[in-house]
């Protein structure tokens, strides 16, 4: 077992009075691919968002235990927000692209930590899009507006953008849920590349896709952790009865 | 029965058709009347000269100068005030907090109120206290900025059109959608550096298209410049902020009731309406088309 970069403990988190994520407490570990899946509304996602607090920005959340990266809570009152997210990036479910150009939509992440350097930002957006595998389709317009290229471009784009703050975790929220078949494979086939220099967290509401690209899975159900472990065990023999007919398609 | 009903529904056909047709004939005839009564005038000479004879003759340079200058200026001062009330509307105030409230409420109310209430607010605020007080703190009492100057009459205008800024910039600000300002949160951007680079861009049109409308209603308002700045008739144009200016709405208003011989001033007081009317319909239908291309490209 590699080492453990995230660990949450009794995680526990409420929308107003509304509780929707029950006592959560586990390990993700480093250079791995951690999948979570479930049913819609079963916290999976709120879940995800609490590991690098976008959850900080609905003013009705309430958050107790804790959520340790690299043995820091980042929960704690000292904090740096910022900081946290540089190192725990985000890509969403519906591709984000901003209404700028390619070259500044990725360079944005280094030009707000202070990169100004033309030489230094043309490297760093050089090198992002080519660890999204995206460098060849785009390098001739790299000027152009993001928003012309098609939805499986903006998200490889999108993790292009994340991947130029030198994050060390990826959160990705359903990646590929909005996407062709083909894109998708794409994404995938990319995050099996990404694992071996960071940390995937990943939500997906394909079971095929969660068996394809992780080594763990988290199996969610309102708001409760049901089970989690090796991917190849929760697909094959899983311990609980209801995880087995998630994943059979009995119910979801 | 249903004879009577068919009647009655024609009826009501009629009425509400006549009704809609009844608004199309006025300004159908209101322009007819003002075009025929001014094409006489309005020439390149007109717009680039100085009135003469008493203003019974000669152009209107000055007045389009006054104006252009007074918009200027309130632009100056409204866009920014308005657009950063804005922000702290949409990002920063809870929908919920008395502040928040307190200032909607005041912005709302601020819409309302007559625009004479302003002139004289400015007469009252702006020149005797700000000016009068700045003469009797810099200059010894020597009047230089406690009367009547552009500078002042400007920021009574900009008080005027300041909701319509604000709320032009509210509606663009909300339309920015909400995954680009987590796009960027997630990159470690700060909440100000998000709406610095993200949030204002993406409400440029709204900005501008309530730029535009301000300026609009700046350049077509007569009585908060009345008191704090509008002059009948200057020789020179004006230089300086405390300078005072001619304007057209004020010039229209006084060739109709101040004139010596209003009859005589006719074609020019058409022919100005006309320059009036031709600036605020091009400033208006420019911000109707900016904002429809945003309510487009946001759906």
């Amino acid at each position: 077992m590699k080492e453990t970069k995230i660990k949450t403990r009794d995680l526990t988190l409420y929308y107003g009075a509304k509780m929707a994520l029950n006592s959560i407490s586990l390990d993700i570990p480093e250079n791995e691919v951690t999948a979570f899946i479930g049913p819609s509304g079963c916290g999976k996602s709120t879940f995800l968002r609490t590991l690098n607090r976008m959850n900080d920005l609905i003013p009705t959340v309430r958050i107790t235990g804790e959520v340790l990266v690299d043995t820091l809570n980042i929960y704690d009152k000292q904090i740096d927000v910022v900081n946290l997210r540089k190192k725990v990036g985000m890509v969403f479910q519906k591709s984000n692209p901003f209404t700028k150009s390619i070259f500044e939509n990725v360079a944005y992440g280094p030009r707000i930590n202070g990169i100004n350097h033309k030489g230094q930002l043309g490297e760093i957006v050089e090198n992002s899009l080519k660890k999204a595998f995206i460098w060849d389709e785009v390098k001739d317009r790299l000027h152009d507006s993001a928003m012309g290229l098609s939805g499986g471009q903006q998200q490889r784009m999108c993790i292009a953008r994340t991947l130029a703050v030198e994050p060390e975790i990826i959160l990705m929220d359903e990646p590929a849920s909005a996407l062709d078949p083909i894109s998708t494979a794409k994404i995938e086939e990319l995050i099996f590349e990404l694992k071996k220099n960071y940390t995937i967290v990943i939500v997906t509401h394909n079971m095929q896709q969660a068996a394809r690209v992780s080594d763990l899975t988290a199996f969610f159900y309102l708001g409760e952790l049901i089970e989690y472990g090796k991917t190849k065990k929760i697909f094959t023999t899983p311990d609980k009865k209801h995880t087995e007919e998630y994943i059979t398609g009995r119910f979801g | 029965m249903s004879r009577k009903r068919d009647i009655t529904g024609g009826l009501f056909i009629g009425v509400t058709a006549f009704s809609a047709l009844l608004i199309i004939a006025v300004i159908v005839i209101l322009l007819v009347v003002i075009i025929i009564g001014g094409k006489g005038t309005f020439s390149w000479e007109f717009l680039t000269s100085f009135p003469q004879d008493g203003m019974m003759k000669g152009g209107i340079f000055p007045a389009i100068y006054g104006t252009v200058f007074l918009v200027l200026i309130m632009s100056i001062a409204a866009v920014p005030f308005g657009t950063i009330t804005a922000i702290y509307l949409t990002e920063y105030a809870s929908e919920k907090s008395i502040l928040a409230q307190s200032i909607r409420f005041a912005v709302r109310t601020l819409a309302t109120v007559p625009s004479i209430i302003f002139g004289l607010f400015g007469l009252g605020f702006f020149i005797k206290f700000v000016g009068g007080g700045m003469d009797n703190l810099f200059l010894g009492g020597q009047l230089k900025w406690g009367q009547p100057s552009i500078l002042w009459a400007s920021l009574t205008m900009a008080l005027l059109t300041l909701p319509v800024v604000i709320v032009s910039v509210e509606e663009a600000i909300r339309t920015v959608p909400r995954e680009m300002r987590e796009a960027s949160l997630a990159l470690g951007a700060t909440k100000w550096e998000t709406i610095l680079r993200i949030v204002l861009p993406g409400s440029r049109s709204g900005i501008m298209t309530g730029t535009i409308l301000a300026v609009s209603r700046g350049a077509g308002e007569v009585a908060p410049i009345l008191f704090t700045g509008a002059a009948y008739y200057l020789a020179t144009l004006p230089t300086s902020l405390s300078d005072q200016f001619m304007n057209l709405g004020y010039h229209i208003y006084i060739m109709a009731t101040q004139s010596a011989n209003v009859d005589k001033t006719l074609p020019i007081q058409f022919a100005t309406t006309m320059v009036l009317l031709l600036l605020t319909f091009t400033l208006n239908l420019t911000a109707v088309i900016i904002r429809a291309r945003l309510r487009r490209k946001t759906k």
